[in-house]
């Protein structure tokens, strides 16, 4: 899970870790009223969406009077901010941090990751701040310092003095510096981060060690523990699709294309994805209806699928094991009489009971498409997508 | 031979009282699994699907000499059993639970590495859907009757794809040495590494099939292992193609996050080790065979 810069660094702050003084704002009026309350003579103001590369994209802007932060931010709230990792619909704008601006001396990158190859919590910073990692790692690779911290005793100071020193903190400022590191990594550790990225850390001119920006993500699996982190959730920051499947218990990833996947297991959803690329279409979504394959999980995944205007045909593909063929074909049957769609659906079932699954879908009397194997359910999928739109141009256009 | 598990191996059951465990656990049973106890704590002297229940591993271990342990514990506690299964001398243990945090995980692998390596434990999970050694014994939630018995040693990230290859296999005629599920979490037990260095020792693997997907370095690392170590023949498939680049696809450790992660990558890699690629999930089972003749 995401949040918003502002909350990063109010949770980092609680943990030691220094912020610039700054309030979030709801309307262009209280972005200016709560930078006249700050102080000062000028501020950032940045956009809060759940997206890095706000900077380029116009969501952050150096303003020196109140006039000028309620003129910026007027054409910033309700707007759509279109960065290199939003995709090409954008976030929504509906808060604003105003920030003080601070005397910066040199920027420096820090992020907190699970490495995956180590099995550890592993530190990674860069002199080079300001840069995106892959940047940084792709351009000054030597710039670039890592530190495994060891689980059972968690991150040393002689560690984070170690990356201190290699970063060329100087002495008078290592303590703070230690300060941060260590705020940092409590913060991962007891929130149950998976990412805690501060790019880029700043030594001020005054002495002062502060988090510039602030990102941290969470792992989801740990929220039960976290109550006052799921609070922080922001649905105006997601695709709607995937929170409604995600309150329903579905893993669900909306794509560009218009060929609908309803499958279980998520190495299958996957790899029935791929196929129907290979099959010369494009999948619609990514679905893992889980091992369960229920008739009602069956029936909320077409009416998922569905929601998206873009699908033109539906791909069911599941492999029964302990759930027999006949029982899901009932399901798929049931889910269709209760509310049948207006797309072609093919259905490939394997495993258990598959003749008996077979039959049921035969006699149902429902115009559904049968295939014996993947790569033909994808070869069907798409020839019926295709048959589809020729014959129905209009037919659920966007 | 198989690896991990046979039809002797003792096995229990963690969390045996839940309503999924005891279905699994009335299903290995039927399968011929040597299953002889649970463990639910609180619930030590019931009997349940025809075996003993107890408050903790250690007496499980003691009263049956239980080998083997499937943990069906629910996230919160389940990082908390397996360690308990580690300590208690368990040699293997499977863990079907989805939905570990990450970081209790980091925990149970730095906790198990307490034990000198004669005294170890071997996991493999979580998130997945465990172990079969065809015609001898499962330790998991798979259906049993889709694979058959013979010398294709199967490792794979995801349990319906694997389910997807034993059943390509058997629909050939072709056998299964030992099945293992090593599960979708970012932090796992035992890596493909791990797994295939099980498969190149034991006789009766005269192939291996990898099943894997975007995200994480053990694809990687298993090209390099393969290289240098295994001498049978390896097929491997990499689902993913169409995924998106930082988006999870349902198992919590499928996501491109970082350079190599993606399935054309992990191919790329694969394919430069020397392995023989399935180019997609249709062909693996022929794949398969063609690499046997």
């Amino acid at each position: 899970m995401d949040i918003h810069e502002y909350q990063a660094k109010e949770l980092l702050s609680k943990f030691g870790v220094g912020i610039p003084t700054g309030a979030l704002a709801y309307s262009p009026e209280q972005a200016a009223y709560r930078a006249r309350e700050m102080g000062g003579d000028r501020w950032v103001v940045k956009a809060q969406v759940h997206a890095g590369g706000r900077g380029k994209a116009g969501g952050v802007k150096v303003c020196s009077s109140d006039t000028e932060i309620q003129d910026v931010t007027e054409n910033m709230f309700g707007q759509k901010l279109v960065t290199h990792q939003t995709g090409p619909e954008g976030k929504g704008i509906y808060r604003v941090y105003v920030e003080a601006a601070v005397p910066i001396l040199r920027e420096i990158y820090l992020g907190f990751v699970l490495d995956r190859a180590s099995q550890r919590v592993m530190i990674v910073a860069s002199g080079e701040g300001g840069m995106e990692i892959e940047e940084i790692s792709a351009e000054k690779p030597d710039s670039i310092v890592r530190a495994a911290i060891e689980p059972a005793v968690g991150l040393r100071e002689f560690q984070a003095r170690e990356i201190a020193f290699a970063l060329g903190i100087k002495p008078g400022l290592v303590q703070q510096m230690v300060r941060t590191l260590m705020g940092c990594y409590r913060a991962f550790r007891d929130l149950d981060a998976t990412m805690v990225e501060i790019n880029p850390l700043v030594v001020t001119s005054d002495d002062r060690i502060l988090a510039l920006d602030a990102k941290m993500t969470f792992d989801n699996n740990a929220l039960f523990r976290h109550p006052q982190i799921s609070e922080l959730r922001d649905k105006s920051q997601e695709d709607p699709r995937e929170s409604r499947a995600a309150d329903r218990g579905l893993s669900y990833v909306g794509l560009e294309g218009n060929i609908g996947c309803i499958v279980n297991g998520a190495g299958l959803a996957m790899a029935t994805m791929d196929t129907i690329k290979l099959a010369g279409g494009e999948p619609a979504n990514f679905l893992d209806i889980g091992g369960g394959a229920t008739p009602e999980r069956v029936a909320k995944a077409f009416r998922l699928v569905m929601s998206d205007k873009n699908v033109q045909a539906i791909l069911v593909n599941i492999f029964a094991g302990i759930n027999r063929c006949d029982w899901v074909a009932e399901g798929v049957v049931k889910a269709l009489r209760d509310e049948p769609v207006d797309v072609p659906v093919v259905v490939r079932l394997a495993g258990t009971n598959v003749e008996e699954g077979q039959k049921i879908l035969a006699q149902s009397g429902l115009p559904l498409i049968r295939a014996t194997t993947l790569m033909e359910a994808a070869e069907r999928a798409v020839a019926a997508w295709r048959a589809d739109t020729k014959q129905n141009p209009n037919l659920r256009a966007v | 031979m198989s690896i991990f598990l046979d039809r002797e191996t003792r096995v229990i059951v963690q969390g045996i009282t839940g309503k999924m465990a005891r279905f699994h656990t009335r299903e290995m049973i039927d399968y011929g699994t040597n299953v002889v106890g649970g463990v639910v704590p609180g619930k030590g002297g019931e009997t349940c699907e025809g075996v003993p229940v107890f408050n903790t591993v250690k007496e499980a271990v003691e009263a049956t000499g239980a080998q083997a342990s499937l943990v069906f514990v629910p996230p919160p506690a389940a990082a908390d059993s397996i360690m308990e299964a580690a300590d208690a001398g368990i040699q293997y243990c499977v863990c079907i639970t989805d939905g570990i945090p990450a970081q209790d995980m980091i925990r149970v692998k730095r906790y198990m590495y307490r034990y000198p390596k004669e005294r170890r434990m071997i996991l493999t999970g979580p998130n997945c859907a465990g172990t079969i050694s065809p015609g001898k014994a499962m330790l998991g939630i798979m259906p049993g009757h889709i694979y058959m018995q013979g010398h294709v040693g199967i490792i794979g990230r995801s349990g319906t794809l694997g389910y997807e290859a034993a059943a390509q296999l058997k629909e050939l005629g072709l056998g299964v040495s030992t099945s293992v599920g090593i599960g979708g979490d970012p932090i796992n037990g035992s890596s493909f590494r791990d797994v295939l260095e099980h498969f190149q020792n034991d006789d009766d693997t005269h192939a291996i099939c990898l099943i894997g997907e975007i995200g994480g370095p053990q694809e990687a690392e298993a090209a390099d292992y393969i290289r240098e170590h295994v001498t049978k023949p390896v097929v491997a498939y990499i689902a993913g193609l169409t995924a998106p680049k930082g988006r999870t696809m349902g198992h919590a450790g499928a996501i491109i996050s970082a350079f190599g992660e993606s399935a054309s990558e992990k191919v790329e890699i694969l394919s430069a080790a020397g392995i023989t690629m399935a180019e997609n999930p249709a062909v693996i089972g022929q794949t398969i065979a063609r690499v046997l003749q």
